[in-house]
């Protein structure tokens, strides 16, 4: 028997989307988003019209809706916390039935979640800080093609960090010049080389040209080294189908590995490329331009950690994360947070990295953090602690820019990176004694020596912007 | 530059993955490297191959993985034994980790001549 009746006009959204009693099912999707409300307006909501215009709400009631059990569909606005240290704005979490979601899409979960709401006139800031997905959702995803440990087995690195630069200058090499770079790197003792991400397919150097010049300096570096090489080819394209061509084509030349950029090429590419690399048996490197526009503003857009979250689930062998210690942005306890949403299978709730939620991942491979952007020997005894083994540290000007050059630029990263796997593995402590494990290395190495007497005086000390939410 | 003047090319180093770039350890380095696969409760393994090989992945296994072993001197007995058996082969010690199902380590200690 039917017993709601149609009744036209404009409700508060708390009547239906405020639900303090709700307790969440395993299922459900939940969501913590950073409210700053407009003044005047209350929590509750504030909180309840996020629930609605992130699900299944509208301004106005509609006779449709009685057509089918918004009960069952509504997203539910179920806690309110206060931000540590800050009056202005609260947390909401709300909860989200799993059939709102079409299976295997991250596409789809934002297009809701952080859709029109973002632009809602009742809020002034909105920012969504973490997402836990549910396992029954993860199966829906493919998620990364190789994982770190198929990466590892492939690669054959084991017991340390992979280490890696990217080419530069970033811009205006021909093609076999910029091989040469590939190459000079490779042989001096790097494992991996990039494509800059603006590197796409300019009127300097075509992808084509490019991906055979590589294909020859990864080759004969392996060749004269004795160990095993790659270069991410950047296969981010205008379209889909000149992205497949691309990957087909660095597939042709029995490269190991090729990237894309995940948020300007879009998740729909991203993930379509994810399966690609896992049916061709290729490695996906991610690279993260226009992130910053994002998840930079501490009280409006999308946290990092969701992003991460979500290239886990669409697909991706390495993201970047940032350095913490080099020239980017980056809060060191937030920066390990999403580490580990990365790489660990289980990652419990913990406030004090900004992870709100459990998140359980199941079987799903993990990702390869990746250390990039500002970073040169002095900080490896920093970033081993930090990112430990499950990293791709890469070094770009702090390997090209060594006074001898690229080889013996590369040959310094890895004799700093070797030499604290090995002061770390005997159980010393390597950010105290830093100076003392990397000046014993440089005895033997005078690559090292020169490239300690460079980099000395550098350093990226300005405060972050983006700080964890403490009291 | 300095370099430039005083010295030749730059050359290409052979090595051997993890810790090839590091000066040949001690007999002391290496029980500590392999004290530390002990104690991560990876499992000990050793193998070997003829230098002509050694971008295979699959060296030859000397005996199986010493499964349960947390003797160091044990590890390092069989290693000694392995090298003398093959003294013209790489040899090499790997940390079997079941939870991830790779290694956890992997690092030659005696270098062929081949």
């Amino acid at each position: 028997m039917s017993v709601k009746t149609y009744d036209a006009g404009v409700k508060e959204y708390r009547a239906m989307y405020w639900t303090p009693d709700y307790v969440p099912l395993d299922t459900d999707l939940l969501a913590c988003f950073k409210c700053t409300g407009q003044p005047g307006v209350p929590r509750e909501e504030v909180a309840a019209a996020v629930a609605a215009e992130s699900s299944t709400g509208t301004w106005s009631t509609v006779w449709s809706e009685l057509l089918t059990d918004l009960e069952f569909y509504k997203g539910r606005a179920y806690r309110i916390e206060d931000v540590p240290g800050d009056k202005e704005s609260f947390y909401a979490f709300i909860a989200y039935p799993i059939d709102l979601f079409e299976e295997g899409s991250v596409v789809n979960v934002l297009t809701s979640l952080v859709g029109n709401v973002f632009g809602f006139k009742a809020l002034r800031h909105l920012r969504l800080e973490d997402i836990r997905f549910p396992i029954a959702y993860v199966k829906t995803c493919m998620g990364p093609p190789s994982g770190i440990q198929v990466e590892r087995d492939k690669l054959n690195k084991y017991g340390r960090p992979l280490l890696g630069a990217t080419i530069k200058p970033k811009l205006g090499l021909s093609a076999k010049n910029y091989g040469r770079a590939v190459y000079e790197c490779l042989r001096g003792g790097l494992d991996l080389t990039k494509d800059d991400e603006n590197v796409n397919s300019q009127p300097f150097m075509r992808w084509q040209n490019r991906f055979e010049f590589v294909a020859e300096a990864v080759s004969a570096a392996q060749a004269e080294t004795g160990e095993r090489k790659g270069h991410y080819l950047n296969v981010t394209a205008p379209d889909p189908e000149q992205m497949y061509e691309r990957a087909e084509f660095a597939k042709e030349l029995g490269q190991p590995i090729i990237m894309h950029d995940f948020l300007t090429g879009g998740f729909t590419a991203n993930t379509g490329l994810a399966k690609w690399c896992r049916k061709n048996g290729m490695l996906l490197h991610i690279h993260r331009a226009m992130h910053a526009v994002i998840d930079r503003h501490p009280k409006h857009g999308i946290h990092f950690r969701v992003l991460a979250k979500c290239l886990r689930l669409s697909g991706g062998d390495h993201l970047h994360t940032g350095t913490v210690v080099g020239k980017l942005e980056g809060d060191r306890g937030s920066t390990l947070g999403f580490v580990d949403l990365l790489r660990e299978s289980f990652i419990p709730e913990d406030r004090a990295r900004g992870i709100f939620f459990d998140q359980d991942w199941g079987s799903m491979p993990g990702v390869f953090a990746v250390a990039s952007g500002g970073i040169h020997v002095w900080h490896m005894p920093a970033l081993v602690t930090i990112f430990g083994d499950d990293s791709v540290l890469q070094f770009g000007g702090g390997t090209q820019g060594h006074p001898w050059g690229n080889a013996a630029g590369a040959a310094a990263n890895r004799v700093a990176l070797e030499a604290c796997v090995k002061a770390r593995n005997e159980g010393r402590e390597l950010e105290k004694e830093a100076r003392e494990i990397m000046t014993a290395a440089a005895k033997h190495s005078p690559e090292l020596a020169i490239a300690m007497e460079t980099w000395k005086e550098i350093k990226f000390e300005f405060d972050t912007v983006d700080k964890l939410d403490v009291g | 530059m300095p370099f430039q003047s005083t010295t030749g090319d730059y050359q290409t180093k052979f090595t051997l993955e993890t810790f090839g770039f590091l000066p040949p350890m001690t007999q002391e380095e290496i029980f500590d490297q392999i004290a530390y696969i002990i104690a991560q409760g990876w499992t000990p393994g050793i193998e070997h191959i003829h230098p002509s090989k050694s971008m295979n992945h699959y060296w030859t296994m000397w005996k199986l993985p010493f499964f349960g072993v947390t003797d160091l001197a044990q590890v390092v007995s069989e290693l000694e034994a392995c090298h003398r058996s093959y003294p013209d082969h790489h040899v090499r010690v790997t940390g079997y980790d079941n939870y991830t199902q790779s290694q956890g380590s992997c690092f030659v200690v005696f270098e062929g001549r081949g």
